[in-house]
């Protein structure tokens, strides 16, 4: 199986839906020429041309609008926020448009839609390239949410958010972008390739939406996680010697709940890791 | 500076409030005829003027004049009063309906029929509209079954929306009628995405947006324009200026633009002013607009001049806001009115015949409350299943909305 990184194998995704399926297109601010400013999108302009893969104006709103229409008309837009703390101005055509087109209209419109945007800290970004909004979208009824934490979920992820019918938020932990991080900045960076899900298969394949994973099994106490916090949790549990059972949530609309409650059952006890700030978060 | 003077906040103002005497001294209105009708492929530099004007075809005698007439014959024009006439007639049967407490909630397009009915017809089969709540003229126009209007209105066991939208917000692919959303101008920009989308695939097909005076405010109406004119989409792109938001007149929108019209220059999208109370005007305009997009010849935009003639919704009172003898003022008049005289200056029409059909349509629209209100209304009679609440809100019914569902009881 071929190695690749979380950007490799976002891109990947994005190039075998489009060559699987005429009504994938792609755009977003410096998605289309360049090739995004992660390189997410690279060469997907000049392999499928531009009718596909497309740069659009600074206006998040008018992104996702326009998509929702596309989306109304029979495509599959799958759009980019250049980062999720710059989703705001496209909030209300993602709550009020996107998540409720299907059940306002009973079922005479959809909106199959994938709204990618990078998220999290741990790279000095700073205010507001660093947020991660998640909570601001599980809240609302209509929208999907996932977060992968490796490459080989951000492929097969991503692959089913653009195939379900229903719009999917779909946040990229940037800072494992290029490697896995587990919190310690004084450490050198490993590359993907160095870890198990840095490769996955050629062509298509999918985590199905919905679904946790367990990525340590333990019998001490239920950690549940997501993103970045997967790799930061795995460490603590290596360090602390805790016996701890790690989930990796993936999806955080619809939620895992069975595998949740069979873990915790089994552990009697549960830990919360995010980054998104406390009150009223996912946790 | 120790000589500037304080600076001072400008709040425009209507130029008359109750008790005022109404007065339109101020909206310039060339003569029916008088504005030319520019070939469809036109550069948008060369008809930067029409912003500015209002392209009028009837006149005060009820003639068509101009290079924008002659669009439709006889029975089309037929067609279209008696469609105005049907629209208006459910307005009036709907707002009784209201005031009966049949249901919660109901919108009036009184004035502003001809736009709607006319645009409608310069449509081809599969375009899309992404109307506001006051166009029900599109539905109307098109056939959609009034039964079927009424029964979202009454939120009933036959509502097609299953009693989840509040009263009017209809919906309907079939009828080219994009689902209505509250949120206002978010479907302006959807049409341009809708009509990218069309460009994308190749199609023929082309989108209509709409979007009131008030709403032009809003920053989704920029973002399209913005995305329209970027890729050229093949998209209407309709403002209807019927001079009030609520209770706010639209100046409070419009600010220092001397037209909504005017807004589209900047964006290099041809953009023309139309007498939205001429069913001949809004058509040949229409059709104008409607072929550049086929054509690939990119947006238009179009602003419609027109009067609200009714209160803003059933919950509005205006005489809190504008003179009540201001609807009768208004200069261009009632759109049911200027058609009618038409028709008989034509010698296709006469008083008679048009008493006559007004009670076959009240008896029409009476019949189609009946079988509306056999099926329920808001406080009596058959309702959609509390089951059927938590459908759709995707496509397969997740985990945690099944759980919630049973404990519902259902």
């Amino acid at each position: 199986m071929p190695r690749m990184t979380m950007i490799e194998a976002i891109r990947d995704a994005h190039a075998v839906k489009m060559e699987e399926d005429d009504n994938v297109v792609v755009y977003g601010e410096d998605v289309g020429y360049f090739g995004g400013v992660f390189r997410c999108t690279a060469g997907l302009q000049e392999r499928f041309g531009k009718n596909r893969c497309f740069d659009a104006p600074i206006n998040e709103s008018g992104i996702v609008g326009t998509a929702i229409g596309m989306a109304a008309y029979g495509l599959r837009p799958v759009v980019e926020m250049q980062f999720a703390d710059y989703v705001y101005p496209a909030y209300d055509q993602i709550v009020s448009e996107a998540a409720r087109l299907r059940y306002r209209s009973a079922n005479d419109f959809t909106a199959p839609l994938v709204v990618r945007m990078p998220t999290g800290g741990g790279i000095f970004g700073g205010q507001t390239h660093s947020q991660s909004p998640e909570a601001l979208f599980t809240h609302v009824s209509g929208l999907k949410t996932v977060v992968p934490s490796n490459p080989y979920d951000a492929k097969g992820l991503l692959i089913a958010a653009i195939e379900d019918n229903d719009p999917v938020i779909f946040l990229e932990p940037k800072r494992l972008y290029n490697g896995p991080f587990d919190g310690h900045h004084d450490k050198p960076i490993t590359p993907w390739s160095k870890h198990p899900l840095g490769e996955g298969p050629e062509g298509r394949y999918i985590v199905p939406l919905g679904q946790g994973v367990v990525r340590r099994e333990g019998s001490a106490v239920t950690v549940l996680a997501y993103g970045t916090m997967v790799h930061v949790a795995e460490e603590a549990a290596r360090m602390t010697e805790v016996d701890a059972e790690i989930i990796d949530l993936r999806t955080l609309v619809p939620l895992d709940l069975e595998l949740i409650e069979a873990s915790v059952k089994k552990t009697g006890r549960c830990v919360v890791v995010h980054e998104a700030t406390m009150t009223s978060g996912f946790g | 500076m120790a000589d500037d003077r304080p600076l001072s906040l400008h709040v425009p103002e209507p130029e008359v409030r109750p008790g005022g005497t109404p007065d339109f001294s101020g909206v310039k209105i060339p003569k029916a005829g008088s504005v030319r009708r520019p070939p469809v492929d036109v550069d948008p530099a060369e008809i930067r003027d029409l912003a500015y004007s209002i392209i009028r075809v009837l006149n005060r005698n009820g003639e068509a004049t101009g290079e924008w007439a002659g669009t439709l014959d006889d029975e089309a024009v037929l067609a279209g009063l008696k469609t105005m006439m049907r629209v208006r007639a459910f307005d009036r049967r709907m707002l009784m309906a209201q005031r009966q407490g049949k249901t919660s909630f109901y919108m009036q397009c009184l004035g502003e029929e001809a736009i709607a009915c006319a645009f409608r017809k310069a449509l081809g089969p599969g375009d899309m509209n992404f109307p506001t709540y006051r166009q029900q003229g599109l539905l109307i126009a098109d056939d959609y079954p009034l039964v079927d209007m009424m029964c979202q209105i009454y939120s009933n066991r036959r509502d097609p929306l299953k009693g989840r939208q509040l009263p009017i917000m209809y919906s309907s692919k079939q009828h080219g009628f994009f689902s209505i959303s509250g949120n206002l101008a978010t479907q302006f920009v959807q049409a341009v995405g809708w009509a990218m989308a069309s460009a994308i695939k190749g199609d023929t097909k082309i989108a209509a947006a709409w979007i009131g005076d008030g709403s032009t405010a809003e920053s989704d109406f920029h973002s399209a324009l913005v995305f329209a004119s970027t890729y050229k989409a093949p998209v209407v792109l309709n403002i209807v200026n019927n001079q009030w938001a609520i209770s706010t007149y639209q100046g409070i929108a419009r600010g220092g633009s001397g037209t909504f019209a005017a807004r589209g220059l900047g964006f290099g999208i041809p953009s023309l002013r139309v007498d939205g109370n001429d069913y001949l005007a809004v058509h040949a305009a229409s059709k104008w607009a409607v072929e550049r997009a086929r054509k690939n010849l990119g947006p238009t935009l179009i602003e419609w001049v027109t009067y609200r003639a009714a209160a803003h919704s059933t919950s509005d009172d205006p005489s809190a806001y504008r003179p009540k003898e201001e609807t009768d003022a208004w200069p261009l008049g009632d759109p049911v009115k200027r058609l009618k005289n038409h028709l008989i200056v034509r010698e296709a029409w006469s008083e008679e015949r048009h008493v006559q059909a007004e009670a076959g349509i009240d008896a029409e629209i009476l019949a189609a409350q009946k079988e509306a209100e056999a099926h329920g209304t808001l406080h009596t009679g058959p309702k959609p299943s509390v089951r059927d609440m938590f459908e759709d809100v995707y496509e397969e019914m997740p985990p945690h909305l099944r759980r919630q569902r049973q404990q519902a009881g259902y």
